[in-house]
Order: C-alpha cells, then sequence, then structure tokens
C-alpha cells in the first residue's frame, strides 16, 4: 500500500486547473499516470494521456492501480464509488468538504469492491525519489530527500515541516504517507504506521498527529509492538476545545481526543513526542538514526 | 450548523414524529398570548446549548399570566454564554416514562449510530455515571438503513405497551430518516417521551447538520441557529475563511489547520500567545490579503508571524497577496516570514526584494523573533 513506480495511475478530473497542475508535476517525478477521467471530455488526449468519461471505461482498455481524485466536494461521491467499481486497488481523496453521509457511502464502496480509500482531505502520498500521488511538493529537493525516516501527517502543510526539518537536519524520507484531516478516513495512522513498519527502506517514523479523534491513541497500541522507533509531533495543543481548528477532524469535545491523553498514550508505548517540530531530528539522531 | 429546538421540532415532524403543539415568542406579552391559545404550558429558553433546564431556562406555567411572568425572567438571561432572545410556549404533555434517543455519525464505524437509553430527561453524561449500561448502540450499514428490526432490538427488554411500542418503533425509524434527509451529524430526541395512553412524543430536539451539505440543505440552512462569533470572526466567515480569536499578541497567518495549530504551538513554547488562528490553505490560499486585512483589525495584535509551507497552496502566490496588503494598509508592527515548500524560491525573493525583509529559513527563529516583538523586547 505504498505507491510504487510501477503503479498505474488514474486521474479523476485530470483536464482541470489543479488537475493539470498535478498530474504535470507528477509525471515530471516519475509517476506512471496511465489516463483521466472527464466526462465531458472523454476520447480526447490530456498531458500525453487518454481522458476517458469514468473510470470504469477506463478499467476497460487502461488498467490501473490508483486513482487519484481532483473532484470537487459535491461530485466526489459518485466519483470515489466508479472509482471502486473500476477496481483501484487504491484511491487517493483529496477533496475537503464532502458531506459526510457521502464519505459514508464511499467507504461502503470501497470496502464491497476490495478498495483502500486515503483521505478524504489527504494531501497525497510521496514515495521519495520514486513517484507521488497528490498534491504534496515531492519535487521541491529542500523539503524530500532520500533517506530512511517514514513520515505520517493528518495535515499536508504540517508534513511539509516535518520533512523540511528533517531535510534542514541532513536526514531523508523514504515514504510520506498522508491520511488526511477529516474525522472519518479510509487509512487510520495505525494503518499507516504497519505499512511502514513493513517496508526495509524505512528505519524511522515520525507521526504528525492533530488534536481530535483517537488515531494517535490507536497507533500508540500498534507502535508498541514495534521494532523500529517512532517519534511523534502532536498539533493543537494551545486549541480552545471545542473549536474545529480547520480540519473537521481536530476538534476535542467532552474532554476526548485531547492533547494531553494523546501524549501520554504515545509516551506510554514509548514513542518520544517532541514540544516543537524541530526537535524531532534530534530526537531521531539520539536513537542513531543516521543521515 | 446547530438548530434550535423551535427550528429542529418541525423538522422532525415532517418525518412523523410527534411534537406538542407550541409557538415561539420573543417578548412576555406574545409569550401570554401563546399561552392563552395552547393552554397549560411550558416556557422554554431558546438558546443553542443544553443544560437550559438547570440553568433556570425551562418552568411549567398554568396559566398566561404566569407564563408572561416566566418569559419576564427567561428573556434576557444567560445560558452557556448565551443571551436569551426569544422562549417556546409549549403544550404541557403527560409524562409516564422519559427515554433518550439519536442517530449519530461515528467515526469507528464510519456510518451512523443509532442511540437509545430508557434513562431520558437527564444528561447523557449524568445517566452514564448512574448506570453504564443503559445507553445502547446499534451500528446502521448507511447502505441498508435502519431496519424495523434493529430499531425494535435496542428497546426489546424494556417490556412496553404493545401500543408504545409499535409507536416507539416508527419514532426510531422517523428519527433515522431526517438524519438522513437532512444530512445530520447528529439528532438527538431528549427526552423521548411515553405518555399516559401510550403515545410517543419528542419533548426537545437538538440537530446539527453538516456544513459541508449545506449546497444541498438550502431549504433548511436558512433555519440554523446563528454562530457565536466575534466581529471579526463574522467577517471572517463572510469571505470564507476560518478565522478563531485567541486574545494573545502575535498575529498568526499560516497554511494549512496542521501548521497553523502548530504554529500556535510554537508561539506559546517560546512564551509568547497567539492572537488568532487563521488558516488560509485548502483553497482559500488566494485569500491572503483579505484574511490580513481581518486579522490587522484586531487591536491586540503587535506583530504578524507569516508561516507558510506550500503543498497544494502555493507560497509564491500566498506570499504576494499578503506583501501587497502589507503595503496598502501600512501596519505600524513588524513582520516575520518562515517560508517553505511550493513556490518558495519566488515567495523569498519577492518578500526580500518589495518589503526589505529577510524571511527566517527555520521556523523556531521566526517564532522566537516575533514572541521578542510582541513582548516588547528586541528581537535576539
Amino acid at each position: 500500500m505504498i505507491p510504487r513506480k510501477s503503479d498505474r495511475i488514474l486521474i479523476q478530473g485530470i483536464t482541470g486547473k489543479q488537475g493539470t497542475f498535478w498530474t504535470e508535476a507528477m509525471q515530471a517525478y516519475g509517476s506512471n499516470v496511465v489516463g483521466g477521467v472527464n466526462p465531458n471530455k472523454a476520447g480526447t488526449r490530456h498531458l500525453g494521456v487518454p481522458v476517458f468519461a469514468t473510470a470504469r471505461e477506463a478499467a476497460k482498455t487502461t488498467p490501473f492501480d490508483i486513482a487519484c481524485m481532483f473532484i470537487p466536494p459535491m461530485l466526489a461521491k459518485d466519483a470515489a464509488i466508479d472509482a471502486c467499481e473500476a477496481g483501484a486497488r487504491l484511491l487517493v481523496c483529496l477533496t475537503e468538504h464532502i458531506p459526510s453521509h457521502d464519505v459514508m457511502e464511499m467507504h461502503v464502496a470501497a470496502r464491497q469492491n476490495g478498495t483502500r480509500i486515503v483521505g478524504p482531505n489527504t494531501a497525497g502520498l510521496v514515495t521519495v525519489g520514486e513517484c507521488f500521488v497528490g498534491i504534496m511538493p515531492a519535487f521541491n529537493a529542500n523539503v524530500f530527500r532520500k533517506g530512511n525516516v517514514g513520515v505520517i501527517s493528518r495535515s499536508g502543510s504540517l508534513g511539509t515541516l516535518l520533512c523540511l526539518n528533517l531535510a534542514q537536519a541532513g536526514l531523508g524520507q523514504t515514504v510520506f504517507y498522508g491520511i488526511g484531516g477529516d474525522p472519518m478516513i479510509g487509512t487510520t495512522t495505525r494503518d499507516a504506521l504497519r505499512f511502514l513498519d513493513a517496508d526495509p527502506a524505512t528505519e524511522a517514523v515520525v507521526i504528525c498527529g492533530e488534536i481530535g479523534g483517537s488515531a494517535e491513541e490507536q497507533a500508540a497500541e500498534y507502535a508498541r509492538t514495534m521494532k523500529k522507533p517512532v517519534v511523534a509531533f502532536i498539533a493543537g495543543r494551545q486549541s480552545p476545545p471545542g473549536k474545529k481548528m480547520g480540519h473537521a477532524g481536530a476538534i476535542v469535545t467532552g474532554g476526548k481526543g485531547d492533547y494531553a491523553s494523546k501524549r501520554r498514550a504515545l509516551e506510554a508505548a514509548g514513542v518520544g513526542v517532541a514540544d516543537v517540530p524541530s526537535q524531532i531530528p534530534q530526537m531521531l539522531k539520539q536513537l542513531s538514526i543516521a543521515a | 450548523m446547530d438548530f434550535e429546538e423551535h427550528a429542529a421540532k418541525p423538522l422532525l415532524a415532517r418525518f412523523g414524529i410527534t411534537v406538542p403543539e407550541s409557538r415561539l415568542a420573543h417578548t412576555p406579552a406574545e409569550a401570554e398570548a401563546a399561552a392563552a391559545a395552547i393552554g397549560s404550558c411550558v416556557v422554554k429558553a431558546q438558546v443553542p446549548t443544553g443544560k437550559r433546564g438547570k440553568a433556570g431556562g425551562i418552568k411549567r406555567a398554568a396559566t398566561p399570566a404566569e407564563a408572561r411572568r416566566h418569559a419576564e425572567r427567561i428573556i434576557g438571561m444567560e445560558i452557556g454564554g448565551w443571551t436569551v432572545e426569544k422562549v417556546l410556549i409549549e403544550a404541557q404533555t403527560d409524562i409516564a416514562r422519559e427515554f433518550y434517543a439519536a442517530v449519530i455519525d461515528d467515526a469507528a464505524s464510519k456510518g451512523p449510530m443509532l442511540l437509545f437509553s430508557r434513562m431520558g430527561g437527564m444528561d447523557v453524561e449524568e445517566a452514564a455515571e448512574q448506570d453504564p449500561t443503559a445507553m445502547r448502540r446499534q451500528s446502521i450499514p448507511i447502505d441498508v438503513g435502519l431496519t424495523d428490526a434493529m430499531a425494535r432490538s435496542v428497546f426489546a427488554d424494556l417490556d412496553l405497551d404493545p401500543l408504545a411500542a409499535v409507536a416507539l418503533e416508527k419514532a426510531l425509524l422517523g428519527l433515522y430518516r431526517a438524519w438522513r434527509k437532512l444530512d445530520a451529524e447528529l439528532i438527538e430526541i431528549n427526552p423521548l417521551v411515553v405518555t399516559g395512553d401510550n403515545r410517543i412524543v419528542a419533548l426537545d430536539c437538538k440537530l446539527t447538520v453538516d456544513d459541508g451539505a449545506a449546497p444541498r440543505q438550502a431549504e433548511i440552512v436558512p433555519l440554523a441557529a446563528p454562530e457565536k462569533r466575534t466581529h471579526l470572526e463574522a467577517k471572517a466567515a463572510a469571505e470564507g475563511l476560518k478565522y478563531i480569536e485567541l486574545g494573545g499578541s502575535v498575529g498568526v497567518l499560516a497554511n494549512g489547520a496542521g501548521l497553523t495549530m502548530t504554529t500556535m504551538d510554537v508561539i506559546a513554547h517560546y512564551g509568547g500567545s497567539p492572537s488568532n488562528f487563521l488558516e488560509i490553505g485548502g483553497e482559500a490560499y488566494t485569500k491572503a490579503k483579505t484574511a490580513l486585512t481581518i486579522l490587522l483589525e484586531n487591536p491586540n495584535v503587535k506583530c504578524l508571524l507569516v508561516n507558510f509551507c506550500g503543498a497544494f497552496a502555493r507560497t509564491d502566490v500566498m506570499a504576494d497577496g499578503v506583501v501587497t496588503a502589507w503595503q496598502d494598509l501600512k501596519p505600524d508592527m513588524p513582520i516575520f516570514f518562515t517560508i517553505h515548500g511550493t513556490g518558495a524560491d519566488e515567495a523569498v525573493a519577492l518578500v526580500r526584494e518589495r518589503l526589505g525583509v529577510e524571511p527566517f529559513d527555520l521556523m523556531d527563529d521566526a517564532v522566537k523573533a516575533a514572541v521578542a516583538a510582541a513582548s516588547g523586547r528586541a528581537a535576539a
């Protein structure tokens, strides 16, 4: 479930402004984009690949492994279900603000078709030096350089900062796994931790968590069983409870999902928790993770 | 978006759930007239928060004159930070038993969940303390919906009169349909009562509708309670920006929710205090100028910290917006930048050339400088 150079990628919404910008960036980085979807431009070509009316149409002639959605929120459900029914193994859902009932229906379609959803509201996945899927600045050499640290983040911007901190300290990354800032996501911190644990190139993992939900607590249970070191930063220590801090998932309600309980769970599982992101590289170096 | 009782109950009624007759009153005179039409009634404060009864915001009245006296006291009362501006005058109900029922978004199962408890009429937390086994939870597959059997299963052990059991099943099915059709995140009836003649009546309703579904819930959006916002928060919301006032002195402008929260945390770590949460990532990344204008209207802001780490959001576009706004507004305070990610080289060059300010390479250094400036010390 870590994207590889050989994975064939279908871009839903390929002809739009963002779809075009990021597809070009993915292609330039080495991602194997095999086709796109836009019902109004079926039969044409865009950025050197064929455009289909639906993902199911595409699958007939142009098999793909990963679907990546550049689709506005009110249309996201239909596109996601199309991708699942077309047989996508992995669906990277970048869209934010999808109605929650639609997200539930997307997860049903994913379960029924054996598709793994990453997101919604993820910034995507980067396999450093190989390929990327989504909207991360994989091509920015100040942020991403090949190394041995896996990074898991709910947030694209905070994940970018963490990767930058690693690069500035002379460390590098294997994989960036953006799981998304929504409350009901298909791939959890714990799932991503499991994938990075199984990845031979990854020697240590950084979790960039946030307040709200219980993803970090569940990940802590898994981290306890791992041989590879895990360190974490949890955003939102200063955020007032009961307020949605931008991400729909980042809200503390009824004393659940607050900073203290997440930090406690992680530390009890042997995961070092940084006060500020810039401490992460030093913590890794103390664990003998070298560049 | 949240709906007050008076707005939520008519919506419940659309799905076949019985609610008492009621009228909304904004003045004691209106309350008196409503009570004259309805008969013995309950005067209920309308505010989008719980614990109204404990706060003295719910009173029974036998006569119109008594309803007026209660309304005089309740209108203007503060409950949970809200000022009561209106009361619901509702016909009294003959209560035999009180239940609790709700349908919520359940993040763990990624689907809806029906909650039912035989201990209604009190706080959920309070009921859980008294008897943690009282609450029944039924996960609902959204592609199937709530079935008759699932609905019955949550109250099967209650030994209800057959008439009440049929009515309760119908009410729970209606509650689920309401959750589904209204794009609710939460729809809660507490108490859902059995009357002396075995009818099921909803005596309260709390409804939260998913903001993301607003485009297809246009009919009910105008019925939602206004959000409690400061002047600047309301202004930002009108511009499609998420802005939260926090009371500190370091203005924060960052992209993305995660980075913005982190910037606040790092400011506090170095002894400062953020004045706001303001995120301009996502689709809002082109609105830097609007965002900055709102941020600077807050008189507590002593300096501005701009932290961009562009992934989706292009830092050159955001920096251009900030610099243009800064040159227009000419605020008399220092500004500190740290910029990385997509478009960072162009953004850094732009800030350097047009403002003569050198962005910090390390976020921590930018934060320390901003904290020092806000506290009146010279930047280290």
